[in-house]
């Protein structure tokens, strides 16, 4: 009745999404819980300032967060500096998706290694993938969850799928494949 | 610009992801249909966006889950004891493989809701579309049963029963006043995970009806009868999902 059931209302739905997000972050399982324990702590203490708004997106952005503040702490001093990746070309730089890997990816239907394409991304492509596709977020939401524009959502999902296509097309040639 | 790019990229994307409107996206289909980059694009954003379907959607371990739950206070909302049965909300990706298990354990075999009723069908899913509509779905935000219910009091001329769903994977997001079949109806409104269910509820005299269900443009919609109010639950959740919350509501005290 007081604010703790509030809070089990706005949280308690996206317990799932908080963990599938965290594991992509972190690349474990055990690591994930971890930070989403640590997020619920933190979103319960924030919960006063939540003004009723997208409750999915607050609370992965607070996962989002915390995941990175865990990894930084993990990797020493400078590791906060890695997940500020300067974008690498803005939008005018946007290299031709479609020449030929798109058939690649159709053909490997091996789930490892989809999966393996993805941890190899970089962290900012990463989340912004995972939470366009895998949780279905729109980009004004991912916009909040990662605090950045639309317009670099937009970018950086598109860096995301290229060099998706454009991995799965050098395992081809590799002949890694079944 | 490179020679790879037509400027247009971006916004093909964007049409692609679902994110333009109506004009925008017109704007863009002239270009669209003539330029060889963007039918290439096109294709390769198809073919990696499927191949991301078969990314690992990480799922954790149930005991986490209740663990986790009871320390944020599910165990209060709830007013069933903490088992095996309470389950803790999953993402709508997982909804086909949770489709499947549910309609295993649905007790309710649900029935087609008969041709004649259709009118009825309509109105109620053009009214929770329209209520969809930013603004406009939530005269009472309230994810508490004993503030959405006397809420209702003095507005209409009967009292919705109010419940709370939440230990259940069902979230009350509050009520709404509506105007339907020719009378003021009260609207609960739930959530589970993206999704928005609605709960129309009104006075009948018709005899008790057991749950039937119907579909309309991509919306679910199950229909009973019980204890003198007419009830339909309205959402885009699939059917196997919705019919869940119907059970779970039914089931609730």
């Amino acid at each position: 009745m007081g604010s703790d059931d509030a809070f089990a209302a706005v949280a308690l739905p996206h317990l799932e999404a908080a963990f599938n997000l965290a594991r992509w972050l972190t690349g474990s399982r055990a690591d994930a819980e971890d930070v989403v324990q640590e997020a619920m702590v933190r979103a319960l203490t924030y919960f006063p300032t939540f003004r009723g708004g997208n409750s999915r997106a607050w609370i992965l952005q607070i996962v989002r967060n915390t995941a990175y503040k865990a990894l930084a702490a993990r990797r020493g001093a400078h590791g906060a500096g890695e997940f500020c990746l300067e974008e690498a070309g803005g939008i005018e730089d946007i290299p031709d998706l479609g020449a030929g890997p798109e058939k690649a990816l159709i053909l490997s239907d091996d789930l490892t290694r989809i999966d393996a394409l993805i941890e190899g991304l970089p962290a900012e492509l990463r989340e912004t993938l995972i939470l366009r596709e895998l949780e279905d977020l729109s980009y004004r939401e991912i916009s909040q969850v990662t605090a950045v524009p639309i317009g670099t959502v937009m970018s950086r999902l598109w860096r995301a799928r290229r060099m998706l296509a454009k991995a799965a097309g050098e395992g081809e040639k590799q002949g890694d494949r079944r | 610009m490179s020679s790879d790019d037509c400027g247009k990229l971006l916004l093909l994307q964007a049409e692609l992801d679902g994110e333009l409107d109506a004009a925008e996206s017109a704007a863009l289909a002239e270009h669209r249909a003539t330029c060889p980059i963007c039918r290439r694009n096109e294709s390769a954003i198809i073919a990696a966006r499927q191949a991301l379907q078969r990314a690992t959607y990480h799922r954790p371990d149930p005991e986490f889950l209740r663990s986790l739950a009871g320390g944020i206070g599910a165990d209060r909302i709830g007013a069933d004891k903490p088992s095996p049965r309470r389950r803790v909300p999953f993402p709508w990706r997982g909804l086909a493989t949770f489709g499947a298990g549910a309609a295993l354990a649905a007790a309710i075999v649900l029935t087609v809701l008969p041709a004649g009723r259709q009118d009825s069908i309509t109105a109620l899913v053009d009214d929770h579309v329209r209520a969809l509509q930013p603004g406009h779905l939530l005269d009472v935000v309230s994810t508490n049963q004993h503030t959405v219910k006397p809420w209702f009091d003095g507005k209409l001329d009967f009292a919705p029963p109010v419940r709370d769903l939440a230990a259940r994977g069902f979230p009350l997001l509050g009520g709404r006043l509506d105007y339907l079949h020719g009378r003021s109806v009260a609207v609960l409104v739930y959530s589970h995970g993206k999704h928005v269910l609605e709960l129309f509820v009104w006075p009948t005299s018709a005899a008790i009806e057991e749950p039937a269900s119907a579909a309309r443009n991509g919306y679910n919609v199950i229909h009973w009868t019980a204890n003198g109010m007419s009830f339909s639950a309205v959402s885009d959740l699939e059917a196997a999902g919705l019919e869940e919350f119907v059970r779970d509501w039914r089931q609730t005290p």
